[in-house]
């Protein structure tokens, strides 16, 4: 966490519940987390990764039969 | 209709122009390496980047291993430079390879190479091959956004997929899971079989081995492709495997490098990684599992890594297995080992099939020297 402080800008204060903040305390106590925040952004991290949406690639018609040509070509298709 | 994972950062990098013309700007030389990375990041290879990092960038990957926006990035990808060029200036760098492009100049900036080599490479021994290039680039790093007007030819171009491609191949054949295979090696049995068993739980493989600069010793680009060709042919289904190349040199950061493989895989459209043992790895730097523990500080990768600890040969069991499914003694272990099946062929041997196939042997030994000098 000092190493945190120390880098001005980079990090910010959210508030939370202090029956929360206790309950992490606990969660954390022997595992390789070293404070609570450095629990709660890994929880955000993987809760926001989560809802990240699928991307569907958007080519013309044209492109994309272009494209498969090439990979016909290659061999990559029949 | 099968939707891909979204490219890291949520949108697939794109920056070529072909119609712009380079012929009024200053030119730069550049290396193959360099070249390599302008087409990686021009065909989103290394989305979400859009250029040579700038030192916010840059700083937070060495100290958070992540870009500035919070994504994770492992590995810097700078440009340094020792000439006369500054910031807003527009240059053309242009490779022997005929790659060329242009960088719009948004930074120039000082760097601490120990701090770098440390950071990245865990280490400040020259002899790590990684330290020893940091340690010999030039004095400054530029940062700023490329523009690929000019493609460079090169001997492999018909295994050279770009993640639109790749995206569309892997949506034709039907595949929605998709494991990647990162190598730098021609393949033994352990590689197969770490594949293969990856493959049961997943509609494809990406087999996907690094083309360009590596260390004295290892295996040539054109043996590892014809040898994998072999391979693929003799030994998977043909609508199951898909051979192509990644061309970016070797950096041996270890763990570091192995994230950044995870990342790039995730760009082609790949839903799962391989990690084997030592992966990136080099001498005794790294332990054997660093590259694995390290996953565990990425909640929010986007791809999922799939850990293989060695498979070797057991005769007791009379096949192949790793040590979380063999109960027998060390004794009766028959390891693949790199170095051993290397002196093997360098006596012109063919090592036993159950080291290596026959054919992928046949076609390394159809080389005078299939190692790099």
């Amino acid at each position: 966490m000092s190493e945190e402080k120390e880098e001005k800008g980079k990090y910010t204060t959210v508030s939370i519940p202090t029956p929360l903040a206790e309950k992490i305390k606990k969660r954390i106590e022997g595992t390789g987390f070293n404070s609570i925040s450095s629990y709660v952004t890994y929880v955000l991290r993987e809760l926001l990764a989560s809802m990240e949406e699928e991307e569907e690639e958007v080519f013309s018609k044209e492109d994309e039969e272009k494209i498969k040509e090439r990979l016909r070509a290659l061999g990559y298709l029949d | 209709m099968i939707n891909m994972p979204a490219p890291h950062g949520g949108k697939l990098i794109r920056r070529i122009d072909k119609n712009k013309s380079i012929d009024d700007m200053e030119k730069i030389a550049i290396s193959k390496d360099v070249a390599h990375d302008l087409e990686n990041i021009a065909y989103g290879v290394f989305s979400p980047l859009e250029g040579f990092m700038c030192s916010n960038d840059f700083e937070n990957v060495l100290h958070h291993m992540r870009l500035a926006n919070d994504l994770p990035w492992t590995i810097p990808i700078v440009f340094d430079f020792d000439g006369s060029i500054k910031e807003g200036d527009e240059i053309a760098l242009v490779a022997d390879n005929g790659t060329a492009a242009i960088f719009s100049i948004e930074e120039i900036y000082n760097y601490d190479k120990k701090e770098y080599a440390e950071k990245v490479f865990r280490t400040t021994d020259i002899a790590h091959p990684g330290v020893k290039k940091v340690m010999e680039m030039k004095q400054k790093l530029a940062g700023g956004k490329i523009t690929l007007v000019r493609e460079g030819k090169e001997n492999f171009d018909k295994y050279y997929l770009k993640p639109y491609e790749t995206r569309i191949l892997f949506k034709e054949k039907g595949w929605r899971d998709i494991v990647a295979f990162q190598t730098r090696n021609v393949p033994h049995i352990g590689h197969e079989y770490v594949q293969k068993t990856a493959l049961t739980f997943v509609d494809g493989i990406f087999i996907n081995p690094v083309i360009g600069k590596k260390k004295k010793g290892d295996f040539k680009d054109e043996v590892i492709l014809k040898a994998y060709d072999a391979l693929i042919k003799n030994y998977y289904l043909k609508d199951r495997a898909v051979l192509a190349i990644l061309k970016t040199e070797m950096r041996y950061a270890g763990p570091r490098e192995a994230i950044f493989h995870a990342i790039v895989r995730k760009n082609y459209g790949c839903t799962h990684f391989i990690v084997g043992r030592d992966h990136a790895g080099v001498g005794n730097y790294y332990g054997p599992y660093d590259a694995h523990k390290i996953f565990d500080e990425f909640p929010d990768l986007g791809i999922t890594p799939i850990f293989f600890k060695s498979f070797f040969f057991c005769r007791k069991c009379g096949s192949v297995v790793n040590e979380k499914i063999c109960p027998h003694e060390k004794e009766n272990h028959i390891y693949y080992s790199g170095t051993a099946i290397r002196k093997m062929l360098i006596n012109g041997e063919i090592p036993p099939e159950t080291m290596m196939r026959k054919e992928v042997a046949e076609i390394i030994l159809s080389y005078e020297n299939p190692f790099v000098d």
